[in-house]
């Protein structure tokens, strides 16, 4: 009798499961959603935990000097980010009048929102964080989404208080980039490695293309969904591929993709 | 086993999957997320019957989808599977060791992401897979088989704290009694 409810218990999973596999796109989005819903009430615990033991780590690992120390420096560069403000404002007023002047299309200044880091994926064959916007933030699919140090990726789904966005490295996030080289030669940037979250691949370069380690790579703005000049990251090294069709590069990551806690999602910007 | 133990079962579930998804350190450090469904299915295929079994599949492998780019439902099967061909056996299991919990925790912890990988495979994703997914896998194999017996001894502690055992039947029945001397 057990073992028939056993083979029952088995094939009514099964089948769930087989249900729930071929569900249309928008019915499996939904209930991904409503499923995921469930762990809304333990992100805010998810924060307070990563924020303890980031206060804790600090505390063990920083003493009164050091603090006093990364103190000063941070008001030196305060202080210097204030003037280089001031000059910006200026240039920006100046290049908005050349270009009235000019003719040309004018560009909007990026709008951006903070975001944080609640979740990662649990799976180790993805790379995607779930953050605390979503659309009542007015974030949409496909936005991009970076730190100050550069591109972490794009949001590939949303619910109505937090988002799905998927780190560059993933195989379902490939982005056009450009070179920093004379050439300025251009590539898509894809999978990275299982192990290592801040180094990836930057494919189908030129088998000419004079890409050397230590050379920026940015976003070309190609393809509509980043726009150009992002930092990505820096060549390390390059290698031939296909037989030598193409070059390949691997590219150290300028955002710390392992140690992600707040990010800006780009609301706006001019395509 | 009671309700309880089988609600225990899910919450334990649910906080392992949000307990894998909210880690930084671990991962961090051994550059692997560690996956402790497949120890629980391993308990719960040696402890409950197979509802509970088949919930915590269902259960487990959603939750745990839903925080992934997993295709909805994809960890349900591997799971199901698991919890399946241990029950199947259970009564030939030794149970109450260690030894065999461990065994048994490494097993399931090495079959779940092999399982999850190949459906993913055949369903035409590209999971991100390489030389250093070795790496993952054999830390995902030794935690989540130190994990078992672990679960074990936990379970064991809650069940005895909080759970109630059922009361055992005396053989006494007043109708039954035979009543001597006078009345």
């Amino acid at each position: 009798m057990l073992k028939k409810t056993r083979y029952l218990a088995l094939a009514v999973v099964a089948l769930a499961a087989l249900v729930l596999l071929n569900l249309p796109a928008g019915t499996a989005a939904r209930l991904r959603l409503a499923v995921s819903s469930q762990f809304l009430p333990l992100f805010g615990l998810a924060r307070v935990t990563q924020d303890a033991a980031g206060a804790g780590a600090d505390q063990l690992v920083l003493s009164k000097r050091e603090l006093i120390r990364q103190n000063e420096q941070l008001r030196r560069e305060n202080a210097e980010l204030r003037l280089l403000a001031v000059q910006a404002t200026n240039l920006f007023t100046e290049n908005a009048r050349l270009t009235q002047l000019t003719g040309w299309q004018r560009q909007q200044p990026w709008r951006l929102k903070l975001g944080r880091v609640v979740l990662r994926d649990p799976a180790n064959w993805w790379r995607t964080v779930q953050i605390d916007l979503g659309s009542q933030h007015g974030v949409r699919a496909d936005m991009p989404v970076l730190t100050n140090d550069g591109l972490v990726g794009r949001v590939a789904a949303v619910g109505q208080f937090r988002s799905q966005v998927v780190l560059i490295g993933d195989p379902a996030c490939r982005v056009a980039a450009r070179v920093r080289n004379e050439a300025g030669d251009t590539g898509v940037v894809g999978a990275g490695s299982p192990l290592d979250r801040e180094l990836v691949t930057l494919g189908y370069l030129a088998k000419n293309a004079a890409v050397k380690p230590g050379q920026v790579v940015v976003t070309s703005g190609q393809g509509g969904v980043f726009p150009g000049g992002i930092p990505v990251g820096t060549v390390v090294d390059t290698q031939p591929v296909e037989h030598g069709l193409h070059l390949e590069a691997r590219v150290q990551l300028a955002a710390r993709l392992g140690a992600l806690d707040e990010v800006w999602v780009l609301m706006e910007w001019t395509r | 086993m009671n309700a309880f133990h089988t609600l225990l079962i899910l919450l334990a579930a649910f906080f392992a999957v949000f307990l894998q998804a909210a880690t930084t350190a671990l991962p961090r450090l051994l550059g692997a997320q560690v996956d402790l469904l497949p120890a629980l299915m391993v308990y719960a295929a040696l402890t409950a019957g197979p509802g509970t079994l088949a919930l915590v599949a269902l259960c487990g492998g959603l939750w745990f989808d839903s925080l992934s780019a997993n295709p909805l439902g994809l960890s349900v099967l591997p799971l199901a599977l698991i919890g399946w061909l241990v029950a199947r056996r259970r009564e030939l299991l030794l149970r109450q060791q260690w030894f065999a919990q461990l065994v048994l925790g490494l097993a399931a912890s090495a079959g779940a992401p092999l399982l999850g990988v190949l459906l993913l495979l055949s369903a035409g994703r590209e999971p991100l897979l390489g030389w250093g997914s070795l790496w993952q896998w054999t830390v995902m194999t030794l935690l989540g088989g130190v994990a078992t017996p672990l679960l074990f001894q936990w379970f064991g502690w809650l069940t005895r704290t909080f759970g109630y055992a059922e009361v055992a039947r005396p053989g006494f029945r007043p109708d039954r009694e035979i009543r001597r001397g006078r009345t």
